[in-house]
């Protein structure tokens, strides 16, 4: 810690500090970085717990304290074995089913709005026509119509279709019983944030490159395959992962439109109707929810460097 | 079960590739529809070639969000003013339930308490974060693992938490740590956490703070290193220093990205419900907006009072983005 601030003297003697560095110095103490590792050990401690239960037997857990397996190391797979495929306290079936449906969900409701909102971005960031920038706040502010409003009409619109005055607008599709109302659902959700933010970035690509290629004679369909997609990469990725983690988290979306049977309801699904079922039992109940977190961490811990970087791209300007 | 039988019957490997392969196929075929709605349209040319473009490129968005937010939101404030069944024009009964009823009063003032502690707590914590990580060697792990939380549902972190304020009966030895905590420090019989109203309120808001703080910190961390260097350098030669220096310039040069930040996290404590669903249900004083409402439509099947519910809450989220869109245009027309 304190080797940090040991050679700023001889820095700021030779020349200025550098801005930024300047205010964080003040605010750089020894007691600064006890903070910083107080709260870390704090916001780690929580997950270790959940982790530690779920490999203990269920005999330890139900007496003793998971900080105890430091002291008695005990450690096993089996409450991993009984989520997965068994079930057991009243609960039928284990959690296998629900986690093939978390993947079969999440990919399609990340490929889709990734898409469509990347080419509704070009559009209003390069296809300038009249009312494009009040389309673009419109779609921004659409941000604020809560999940909850839209549930009961689109659950209605996916089971009886839309008529106006007799009319039928949109006939009824039986979509029961199968991924498409979420994907939908989670497609129109998040279209207005990734439409967002991925106008701020392909807003700043260069102008030149652009004007360029219409002197070339290339079309907005060139121009959006060639040239925008590629040099979108970056931000397309990070928003594809922090949309794959919203879409394996989310919990609302999924109850409505897919119910709770194993045929279709995702994992947190599944999780949240455990967490009343096995009540005390938590060997096997936070074995359920690391089987839960675990593809998202390695997703997150995996691709993390990308995704921040990519994110703040143009979210964040200097 | 015998131990020699296999992991999974052929008949749940069967399902899932065939689940997977559904997945697959829907994309690869909506990615083919693209290419060819692309080509056809790419041939056009002439004056028809440019609104057919903007008609391809911003038409499926737009017809998604009509379908999908407009409509709905027209549709949700319609049934709001009708009953249960959406039978019978009500008037604004279902709003005059919402703003008398003992119970909805609490739930409206949880709500509100929400809206103020959570977003302040992770926001002022991500920004202290933010101001101090960045000097310490490691800073990467610290930053790591105080942003990992942000990767867990808000469903798997309720359990998290859940666990640390498990309570046993004196007699037993504790097994969530907030208890045993409370033993070491000489307590003899910590209470029920999560029986314990308003305590279980903050509690429950404890779980947000975590998930969210390091949203915070690595976005307002990305605004401090993004000031130019000239903006402090001017304050420092003007004899600013300290925390006269983050005051009058560090926090102005980044309050955009405060807004922001602070704005995203109220939006999602406001319609965030999952918490309160896995940990208490919305019982014991805990009841929030969010799940009050998908408690009157899908529980209680009274349509109207829940569309009203949902109405209130949009109605108080709607100030946040507005604010936000003044920020955005001011920021466009400087850029």
């Amino acid at each position: 810690m304190s080797s940090q601030t040991s050679d700023q003297p001889v820095l700021s003697a030779a020349r200025p500090l550098p801005a930024a560095k300047a205010v964080r110095k003040s605010f750089s103490s020894p007691l600064g970085s006890l903070f910083v590792i107080v709260v870390t050990i704090l916001w780690t401690i929580p997950t270790f717990g959940l982790l530690a239960t779920s490999l203990r037997p269920q005999q330890d857990v139900a007496v003793s304290g998971w900080w105890n397996v430091f002291a008695h190391p005990n450690l096993l797979l089996s409450n991993y074995h009984t989520v997965l495929f068994d079930g057991g306290y009243g609960v039928q079936g284990g959690l296998m089913p629900y986690l093939v449906n978390s993947l079969a969900i999440s990919v399609p409701a990340t490929v889709f709005p990734l898409v469509l909102a990347s080419m509704a971005a070009y559009a209003l960031a390069w296809v300038r026509f009249r009312g494009s920038d009040t389309l673009f706040f419109l779609i921004f502010a659409l941000q604020v119509v809560p999940l909850q409003m839209a549930l009961i009409p689109l659950l209605q619109l996916f089971s009886g279709g839309a008529h106006l005055g007799g009319v039928t607008v949109i006939p009824k599709f039986d979509l029961s019983g199968t991924y498409a109302p979420v994907w939908l659902a989670h497609t129109m959700f998040a279209l207005p944030l990734a439409t967002f933010l991925l106008h701020n970035f392909i807003s700043q690509l260069p102008r030149d490159l652009m004007e360029a290629a219409v002197v070339d004679g290339a079309t907005h369909f060139k121009i959006f395959r060639s040239i925008v997609l590629p040099l979108c990469t970056p931000a397309l990725a990070s928003f594809a992962i922090f949309q794959f983690l919203w879409v394996w988290n989310d919990l609302l979306v999924a109850l409505t439109f897919a119910g709770g049977t194993p045929e279709v309801a995702p994992m947190t699904v599944r999780l949240a109707q455990l967490s009343g079922s096995f009540g005390g039992h938590w060997e096997v109940l936070t074995a359920g929810a690391f089987l839960s977190i675990i593809i998202p961490l390695l997703v997150f811990f995996g691709l993390q460097r990308y995704f921040v970087r990519g994110l703040l791209a143009g979210s964040v300007k200097g | 079960m015998p131990v020699t039988s296999p992991l999974l019957a052929d008949s749940a490997w069967n399902d899932a590739a065939i689940k997977l392969g559904n997945s697959f196929g829907a994309i690869a075929g909506f990615l083919g529809i693209l290419l060819v709605v692309f080509f056809a349209a790419g041939r056009a040319t002439g004056r028809f070639g440019r609104p057919l473009a903007i008609a391809v490129f911003l038409g499926p968005a737009v017809l998604l969000l009509l379908v999908g937010l407009v409509a709905p939101l027209i549709r949700t404030v319609y049934l709001s003013f009708r009953n249960d069944d959406s039978t019978k024009f009500l008037g604004a009964k279902n709003y005059t339930w919402a703003f008398t009823n003992d119970s909805i009063h609490q739930v409206l003032l949880n709500t509100l308490l929400w809206l103020v502690v959570a977003p302040l707590a992770a926001t002022g914590l991500g920004l202290a974060l933010a101001l101090l990580v960045d000097r310490m060697r490691w800073q990467s792990l610290y930053k790591s693992l105080i942003f990992m939380p942000m990767a867990i549902s808000l469903v798997g972190a309720s359990i998290i938490w859940k666990f640390v304020y498990d309570t046993r009966s004196s007699a037993q030895a504790q097994i969530g740590l907030l208890s045993q905590l409370a033993v070491w420090l000489g307590w003899k019989n910590p209470p029920n956490w999560i029986l314990s109203h308003p305590l279980n309120d903050f509690l429950l808001m404890v779980v947000m703070v975590w998930v969210q703080t390091g949203f915070a910190m690595v976005v307002l961390s990305a605004a401090i290193k993004a000031i130019p260097d000239e903006v402090t350098e001017a304050a420092r030669l003007d004899g600013a220093g300290g925390l006269r220096l983050f005051w009058y310039v560090t926090v102005p040069m980044i309050r955009t990205t405060l807004v922001v930040v602070l704005t995203t996290v109220m939006i999602v404590t406001l319609k965030a419900f999952d918490i309160v669903r896995t940990m208490t249900g919305g019982n014991f004083g805990t009841q929030v907006l969010a799940n009050e409402m998908y408690s009157q439509s899908f529980v209680q099947f009274n349509v109207g009072r829940g569309s009203a519910l949902a109405v209130i809450l949009f109605l108080a989220v709607l100030p946040l983005v507005a604010y936000n869109i003044v920020q955005l245009r001011k920021e466009r027309a400087t850029r």
